[in-house]
């Protein structure tokens, strides 16, 4: 079952005179009690599609499509009514978690400001329940009167876990949750990110540019590139077996898989590529790959843009 | 809790700072006491004593209508201080909120707000008050207002260029995430961040206050006689410059330690609170 749906997303940026199209023509959908992975280069539109989500984007950036939430189209509600979606229904944690924390209020002040935020509790209930959350996510509830920067890179990503985490919404949007975490701290975050998700029956939008995470977490992986999703697949098939010639080359640039980078460098979203915008890296290009943009074809539960598939189609 | 005990610490660890605080200290409890302190009526006039140079009996001396000019200047203590704090909560109070609201709204609010302030600015700011006092007419309540019309500014212009910054960083957005409202981020995410640099401009702004009520009153537009306020005291003594120069000696020296103790406890909390003004401080060292 599929809890959000999002249909030709378009987000634009008009950057003095020149648009640049961080996001061309999403269609993805987050399923009930799934953990979907968004994978890509930095600079892909990854972060970009999350913000979108949360109508988080600045009102002069040009947003086309649907996100549909429980029979709502996000972009068309007012801000206020967003609000109510904001944290209760669809919570996001931020990129780094030392800047997304405010330094001058204590942690446990942060915590129970998102009861006090959507008016569900005293003073003293949110206290109490911010110090639950503490605790659920393994940190001290006696910390809960210490600053940020008395906290490590870890145990403040726990708190953003516990922020994150607090209302109990129905999907958590989290943007690259484990960048600046060394890696045992790394695996330790993820592990408790995963456990909370799957034991509240939680969706989650995982963002981040580290297949390995993507691997150890993912039901579904979406793999993007210059603003255009080029494959969704079931995780282990993705990585078992890549089809986007983009996806392949992702995993041969992992260290075990001998470190071959892509060569070339990922285009620039004001003005990319005519056809398929991964022809120039691509080492199957045709001609038709520099003059036709191909469309996303189905194979069985995978997804791909790319016309080497086109034979075994069945098209979405 | 610790935090603040260290950066206590360090600021009593700046002799200057500590100097200047100690003085303070000294004037409040000045002020506070000045009744009890006072040998003499500060209002009570003799007229067989007058232009006496200090003696045991009077401390500082007496003026041209006998009244005891150390009386006088304890109790000039009081509504010196009286009119730096109230014009500084004012100006402070209504700067950072304009500030904030200018910073964190932008556009066209930003827009008018800015444009006040640059008009305030743009007169010199003693003819501006010059011209409220002259208009309202002298009095406490007015110069207070005189001097609240003209400070706001500087205030205002300091907290908007915060905000514009801090608004960028992430926590703010984190908050909006978590369905904050506007309000709210502004009040309890962005003005705590920009609290620091308002504190230190408030300490100085103190002691430009109080030199400036001095000036209006020196001037003719502040404090009148026979209330006793250090400015109104040097214009009084001005004619007897020459004869018997404690008359303005003593609530000049006042007005000088006062504004300088109030100028050491600044420079120490912008040390102190402010780190890259420390970090330029260390490098010149």
């Amino acid at each position: 079952m599929s809890l959000l749906r999002i249909e030709g997303l378009r987000v634009y940026f008009n950057a003095r005179g020149r648009i640049v199209k961080a996001n061309n023509g999403v269609d993805l959908d987050i399923r009930e009690n799934e953990i979907l992975g968004l994978i890509g280069e930095t600079g892909c539109g990854k972060s970009i599609l999350g913000r979108a989500i949360m109508g988080l984007l600045s009102e002069n950036v040009e947003v086309g499509g649907r996100i549909i939430y429980k029979g709502e189209n996000l972009l068309d509600l007012s801000e206020d009514r967003m609000r109510q979606i904001r944290g209760r229904e669809i919570a996001m944690m931020l990129q780094n978690p030392s800047t997304s924390l405010n330094p001058v209020l204590t942690v446990g002040e942060q915590i129970a400001e998102v009861y006090r935020c959507h008016n569900d509790a005293t003073r003293e209930e949110a206290k109490r329940k911010a110090s639950n959350m503490l605790e659920l996510v393994g940190v001290d509830s006696k910390r809960m009167c210490e600053y940020p920067h008395q906290f490590s890179g870890g145990m403040k990503q726990r708190v953003m876990i516990a922020i994150g985490l607090a209302l109990n919404p129905r999907i958590l949007i989290a943007d690259e949750p484990t960048t600046g975490l060394d890696s045992s701290m790394k695996n330790q975050v993820l592990d408790l990110m995963s456990e909370l998700i799957r034991s509240r029956d939680m969706s989650m939008l995982l963002i981040t540019h580290d297949l390995g995470v993507a691997r150890r977490m993912c039901d579904r992986i979406a793999v993007m590139y210059a603003g255009e999703l080029v494959e969704i697949a079931p995780a282990e098939k993705i990585l078992s077996e890549p089809k986007h010639p983009y996806t392949q080359g992702l995993l041969d640039s992992l260290p075990r898989m001998g470190l071959k980078p892509i060569p070339g460098a990922s285009p620039s979203l004001s003005s990319p590529p005519r056809g398929c915008k991964y022809h120039p890296r691509c080492r199957y290009k045709g001609d038709e790959c520099s003059e036709k943009h191909p469309d996303m074809i189905r194979l069985g539960d995978s997804y791909v843009r790319c016309i080497l598939y086109k034979n075994d189609k069945s098209k979405a | 809790m610790n935090e603040n005990w260290m950066a206590l610490k360090e600021l009593g660890e700046n002799r200057m700072s500590a100097v200047g605080a100690v003085i303070i200290v000294f004037l409040v409890f000045v002020a506070f006491f000045a009744p009890y302190l006072a040998p003499h009526d500060p209002l009570k006039q003799n007229l067989g004593k007058r232009l006496l140079a200090p003696n045991g009996e009077y401390p500082f001396g007496t003026d041209e209508l006998g009244r005891c000019i150390f009386s006088r200047v304890l109790y000039g203590t009081r509504i010196s201080l009286e009119i730096g704090v109230v014009v500084v909560v004012i100006t402070a109070l209504v700067g950072t909120i304009l500030g904030g609201v200018s910073g964190y709204c932008g556009g066209i609010v930003d827009e008018i707000i800015m444009r006040a302030v640059d008009i305030v600015l743009a007169f010199p700011s003693i003819i501006l008050a010059l011209v409220i006092a002259g208009l309202l007419g002298p009095g406490l309540f007015n110069v207070i207002l005189a001097l609240a019309v003209t400070h706001w500014p500087a205030y205002t212009r300091l907290v908007r260029g915060m905000t514009l910054s801090v608004k960028e960083k992430e926590f703010v957005e984190a908050a909006r995430a978590l369905r904050a409202s506007s309000f709210y981020i502004l009040r309890r995410h962005i003005l705590p961040n920009c609290i620091n640099p308002v504190i230190v401009l408030a300490t100085l702004g103190i002691a430009h206050t109080i030199i400036f009520a001095a000036a209006l009153s020196f001037l003719g537009l502040g404090i009148q006689p026979p209330t006793p306020e250090w400015g109104s005291m040097l214009k009084a003594g001005i004619p007897y410059l020459r004869s018997a120069p404690f008359l303005t000696f003593f609530p000049g020296i006042m007005i000088m330690i006062t504004v300088l103790a109030f100028n050491f406890l600044g420079d120490g909390l912008r040390d102190t609170l402010d780190p890259r003004a420390k970090e330029m401080l260390m490098m010149r060292k």
